[in-house]
């Protein structure tokens, strides 16, 4: 350690924070490229038909714009992913509002208004299909009778698809058969037997800067044949989209460049959709000889771009009177929107995190992602594990509740710890401790006390209080053999001045990519932080070192790039005289000397998996994850009776992710994943109305602000782990997973009602404290989403 | 931006003279925009029919406050922010400074004028529940017969919506003068927001309030449950967002809460009587905010809140 000081661990100012601060940040939509063109996609409005027909308005000269159809792609129709079926533009078939079915360019962006309105799209409409349940409706209905296809939307894939079902998984704790005896035993025997079923709903990512990318199109001009393609963009996974590119073109991969400029903010939401704009925006300038730039406005990102799966979760346990889990029974579905796209891998998350922290003598997990006609929904911080973990939390606090114990005492009992096995039957040979988790997150949040004095002050208050925990994990990396067939690789350069350049595809797009593995790198050469360099990702010139998602990047990335730099460094000592411990000058000199000799030096480290990861996809049984990320969360709410208003009052996050490399960048993922957890909790309803989105804008779309949020105590427990660069593991999802249980478990404490959706908005409060007897009325889907009484202007008359 | 701004006409006028000559010459195809913050959201979704839009937001003659012994006056182009900052305004219409404070950003605030808020005439706007209890009174100005004239007239602010989103403007007038009496220095003011989340937000419902609690004997004694020398109501304003097509004032509530007794004995009936008479006059409706039913609801809670408030 040259500078004797640690990096790892400290909080050195973020690499491109200065050029945020001061706005000098270049994004997308700041650029520009000389003789550049505007894009725009003409979509459906209806949500499932085919197209009779398309009629361009006379009064509009044509020959000025660049139009492209689906006939118009050199290469296959298709958005690649694990399945075929998604196309680029929509040919005849529509299968969801806002499916893109034209592309349009012209030199003015002013001039794209006009033409919209000047194309008319005539369809034949068809019966749509909204929900989970009228899309099992119409298999049901296939089984009793073969011709019943009516209402089968999507007819199936080579890759484990069925009619209106993209994916299914089955997960047993054991053998199948036998798991399945001791299943039926269990349930036969049990003292109680609980059941649940748990709702969650779609939630839009609401990254600041909307999707948005320009692309040129290389095309030889004596032949015509296109050379290659280029696209710059915000986006998560730059190699994602040269992937897409080589099928939409039938390009090889190296003609296709990618450019992942400055991106305001992801979440999941700019993981597969760049595939999408990308391919749009590069036809656009195949057909027009222009760079194309397509940006969407919030409206049409909101409207036409991927969300969190919504799912519904039944859950039948069997336990014993002292409150041990003996058998269970969890049955997934997610509304996986019009095409596959990543509904098998976010229904694989689901399904592995559906058991929790604990131990299950016997589970069956069965997941299923449904068709529907809604734009397909997609990535989402999370990545399925909220959906599962919000189910399976509530659903604990059922269970103390049936039996009389304390939301603390069933978690106890039940907890996963070192030398178990997961319900994959993988060990847990690196200390995993929740009980300890447990006592120090109640005993930091001051749960015991704050509950006695709800307990007491609530029968005469109008404000009725309560508190509620959840416990959980988050796997970090790939499931399963995942990382194995990313095989990500890292090049760590030395420039001519001596110094490091860090050369990775994973992107920054304000969660911290740049600084936390610029730090590793500084840490492992024993550099300044300051030192370190890291190219802006360009496919060209970085490797792959896999998408930015998952919570693999300061794990796997950054073990990658350690790895790199310890390679630098036994390079100089033996061939360069660097010697140990090194100054930064006996560095610089040393890989000066070093370049002198050999004109370049550049270590590359590719993904090892520790050899006793094992996965084996078939049976869905093994080790799911390298590593997990341990929490206890601590929700308190006030629920208002006159205006049946929950709020956050308090909340306290307590996390075990390893080795926590920036302490404030930690902080902020964690405060940030609580935030959205509480939207996604109690503000944040998507809105449909036959396939449309009624609320795609941020007036409507309710988004918590910083006045409707608690103060948020985070708190870390550090138990380094061998996978990651200084023991760290990932954190980014993590936070997405806890809030919504236990903000729910606390209304529940609060008011004693047991709420078993979400959004949970006050309209569905107030049906149900208000709700002497069954009534016919449902709260928020009473909404008139064709109505708003506010924004209407018909003949806005403003004075003075 | 889903309009082109180049189809849009956008024009300055010097004076207020020149800009009511224009408004006079061709009734209707001009808009007088000031703020324009409700405006710019309907450009940008391309919901704003094309217009030809009169810029007022630069004329000194609209933007003043001027407090005199009786009265505030606030001129039409006074922003959120010059209502907030205010001190006379807090200190003798606090809901008004509240009301203020509710509205969108800073940004907002920074240009949102109140003659703004009241001509777009949308029922969910944060003011005109304060402006209802304080009885305030408008006054419009149009060109005169003779050149550069301005006729006025003024009206109570209750009388200004005609239906949703409509007001008694003629296309030919301009707001110019709200005016707000300072009388309420012993009343009992009551204003709450509740909207879809804590800033930001449009109101799913709103109830304003003002009272005069006495203690001596009630003028009149005709009601039963009024209890000379009992603690009790001697005048109350109420009105609301969000609970019809336009701002109300909530007479009928008002009616029945007139001298009503709020002694422990007579509190339950009062309350009783006072939610008969508001559900008579909430006609609230379902649309993408929130439902009818929960609008009604909780406006009536708010009024209980209130009244529950005047006992102590």
């Amino acid at each position: 350690m040259s500078q004797g000081n640690p990096i790892l661990g400290t909080s050195p100012l973020r690499k491109e924070g200065r050029a945020k601060v001061l706005g000098a940040t270049q994004y997308i939509d700041d650029l520009t490229l000389p003789g550049l063109w505007h894009g725009t996609t003409i979509r459906s409005t209806i949500a499932r038909g085919r197209i009779k027909s398309i009629t361009f308005d006379p009064q509009i000269n044509w020959s000025e714009y660049a139009i492209v159809r689906a006939a118009d792609i050199p290469g296959e129709n298709s958005i690649v992913h694990l399945t075929r079926d998604h196309p680029c533009l929509a040919a005849t078939e529509i299968n969801h509002v806002a499916e893109p079915i034209l592309l349009l360019a012209h030199p003015e962006k002013s001039a794209l208004l006009a033409a919209r309105s000047a194309i008319h799209i005539d369809y034949d409409e068809l019966p749509g299909v909204f929900t989970i349940e009228a899309s099992e409706a119409a298999v049901e209905a296939l089984h009793h009778d073969p011709n019943a296809t009516s209402n089968i939307i999507w007819s199936g894939s080579n890759s484990g698809g069925t009619p209106n079902c993209f994916k299914q998984y089955q997960m047993h704790t054991g053998e199948a058969d036998e798991t399945e005896d001791a299943l039926a035993a269990a349930f036969e025997s049990a003292d109680f037997i609980i059941t649940g079923e748990y709702t969650t709903g779609a939630q839009e990512q609401l990254y600041i800067e909307p999707n948005g990318v320009i692309a040129e199109c290389d095309i030889d001009p004596a032949t015509g044949h296109i050379r290659g393609v280029t696209v710059r963009g915000s986006m998560q996974c730059p190699y994602y989209l040269v992937h897409a590119l080589a099928l939409v073109f039938n390009l090889p991969e190296e003609n296709c460049r990618v450019l992942q400029v400055e991106t305001g903010g992801a979440f999941g939401g700019k993981e597969d959709f760049p595939s999408v704009i990308g391919s749009h925006a590069a036809l656009l300038a195949m057909k027009c000889g222009h760079p194309v730039k397509i940006i969407y406005d919030r409206s049409e990102d909101m409207a036409a771009t991927t969300k969190r799966h919504p799912s519904r979760t039944r859950i039948r346990t069997a336990v014993s009177r002292d409150g041990k889990l003996l058998a269970g029974t969890i049955d997934i579905a997610l509304d996986g929107g019009a095409y596959a796209t990543l509904s098998p891998v976010v229904l694989s998350r689901a399904t592995l995190h559906a058991p929790g922290p604990y131990k299950w003598p016997h589970l069956r997990v069965r997941a299923k992602a449904m068709a529907t006609n809604i734009p397909p929904h997609g990535a989402f911080r999370g990545f399925g594990a909220p959906q599962s973990l919000f189910a399976l939390e509530r659903h604990i606090d059922k269970i103390a509740h049936t039996l009389g114990l304390t939301p603390e005492e069933i978690r106890r009992r039940n907890f996963l710890s070192t030398g178990d096995r997961t319900a994959t039957g993988q060990l847990l040979t690196e200390p995993v401790d929740m009980q300890h988790l447990l006592t120090r997150a109640l005993a930091d949040s001051g749960y015991h006390a704050r509950r006695d004095r709800f307990a007491a002050e609530n029968p005469t208050s109008r404000i009725k209080r309560g508190i509620g925990i959840a416990a959980f994990m988050h796997g970090a990396g790939f499931t399963g053999s995942g990382e194995r067939r990313l095989n990500s690789l890292v090049h760590l350069d030395i420039l001519p001045n001596g110094l490091p350049q860090i050369l990775v595809s994973s992107t920054e797009f304000g969660q911290g990519t740049n600084t936390i593995l610029c730090q590793v790198a500084a840490e492992a050469l024993a550099l300044p932080y300051d030192d370190i360099l890291i190219h802006q990702p360009d496919t060209t010139l970085v490797p792959d070192s896999g998408p930015t998602v998952a919570s693999r990047t300061a794990m796997i990335v950054g073990k990658l790039v350690e790895r790199a730099a310890h390679q630098i460094l036994t390079t100089l000592r033996t061939h360069a005289s660097l010697p140990t411990p090194h100054t930064r000058a006996q560095f610089i000199a040393a890989a000066q000397s070093y370049l002198t000799r050999h004109n370049h030096l550049r270590a590359s480290t590719r993904y090892q998996p520790a050899t006793k990861i094992h996965w084996d996809d078939d049976l869905y049984r093994g080790d799911a994850y390298p590593a997990y990320a341990w929490a206890v969360y601590v929700a308190e709410v006030a629920v208002d009776l006159s205006t049946y208003t929950a709020t956050v009052t308090r909340f306290d996050a307590l996390q075990e992710v390893g080795r926590v490399l920036h302490p404030i960048l930690a902080r902020g993922q964690i405060e940030g994943g609580i935030a959205q957890g509480i939207g996604y909790a109690l503000y944040e309803k998507c809105v449909y109305q036959n396939g449309h989105l009624m609320n795609n804008q941020m007036t409507n779309y309710i988004m918590p602000t910083s006045a409707d949020l608690p103060t948020i105590h985070v708190y870390f427990e550090e138990t380094p782990s061998p996978h990651g660069p200084g023991g760290a593991k990932g954190i980014g999802e993590l936070p997405m997973d806890g809030p919504a249980p236990a903000i729910l478990n606390a209304i529940e404490d609060a008011t004693g009602i047991a709420f078993t959706a979400i959004p949970l908005l006050p309209e569905d409060i107030f049906e149900r404290l208000t709700a002497y007897t069954t009534h016919p009325h449902g709260g928020t889907e009473d909404l008139n989403p064709a109505t708003d009484l506010d924004t209407e202007t018909e003949s806005p008359r403003v004075s003075a | 931006m889903r309009s082109d701004p180049t189809q849009f006409a956008l024009t300055a006028p010097a004076s207020l003279q020149a800009v009511l000559a224009q408004l006079a010459q061709n009734p209707g195809t001009h808009i007088p925009i000031a703020g324009g913050t409700e405006l710019m959201v309907a450009l940008a979704a391309g919901r704003l029919p094309r217009h030809s839009f009169l810029s007022i937001s630069h004329l000194p003659e609209l933007r003043f406050i001027r407090i005199t012994p009786d009265a505030i006056h606030l001129g039409a182009n006074t922003t959120f922010t010059d209502i907030r900052r205010n001190p006379t305004i807090a200190a003798d219409l606090p809901l008004l400074t509240l009301a203020a404070s509710w509205t969108g950003s800073i940004a907002n605030q920074n240009r949102a004028t109140l003659g703004g808020n009241l001509c777009n005439a949308s029922p969910a706007a944060d003011t005109p529940p304060a402006l209802l209890v304080y009885d305030a009174t408008v006054t419009l100005i149009s060109s005169g017969a003779a050149p550069g004239e301005i006729v006025q007239r003024t009206l109570p602010y209750r009388d200004f919506y005609l239906a949703y989103k409509s007001t008694v403007l003629r296309p030919d007038e301009l707001l110019h003068t709200i005016t707000i009496p300072r009388a309420y220095s012993v009343h009992r003011h009551f204003l709450r927001k509740v909207g879809t989340r804590n800033a930001q937000a449009i109101s799913k419902t709103a109830l304003a309030a003002l009272a005069l609690v006495s203690e001596s004997p009630a003028t009149t004694s005709d009601s039963p449950s009024t209890t000379p020398c009992a603690r009790h109501i001697q005048t109350i304003r109420l009105a609301a967002a969000s609970l019809a097509d336009r701002p109300i004032r909530l007479y009928a509530t008002e009616a029945a809460l007139q001298n009503a007794s709020l002694a422990p004995a007579h509190l339950d009936a009062t309350l009783r009587r006072a939610r008969a008479a508001f559900a008579t006059e909430a006609h609230p409706i379902d649309d993408i905010r929130s439902t009818a039913r929960y609008r009604t609801a909780v406006a009536a809670n708010l009024l209980e809140d209130f009244l529950r408030s005047l006992t102590t």
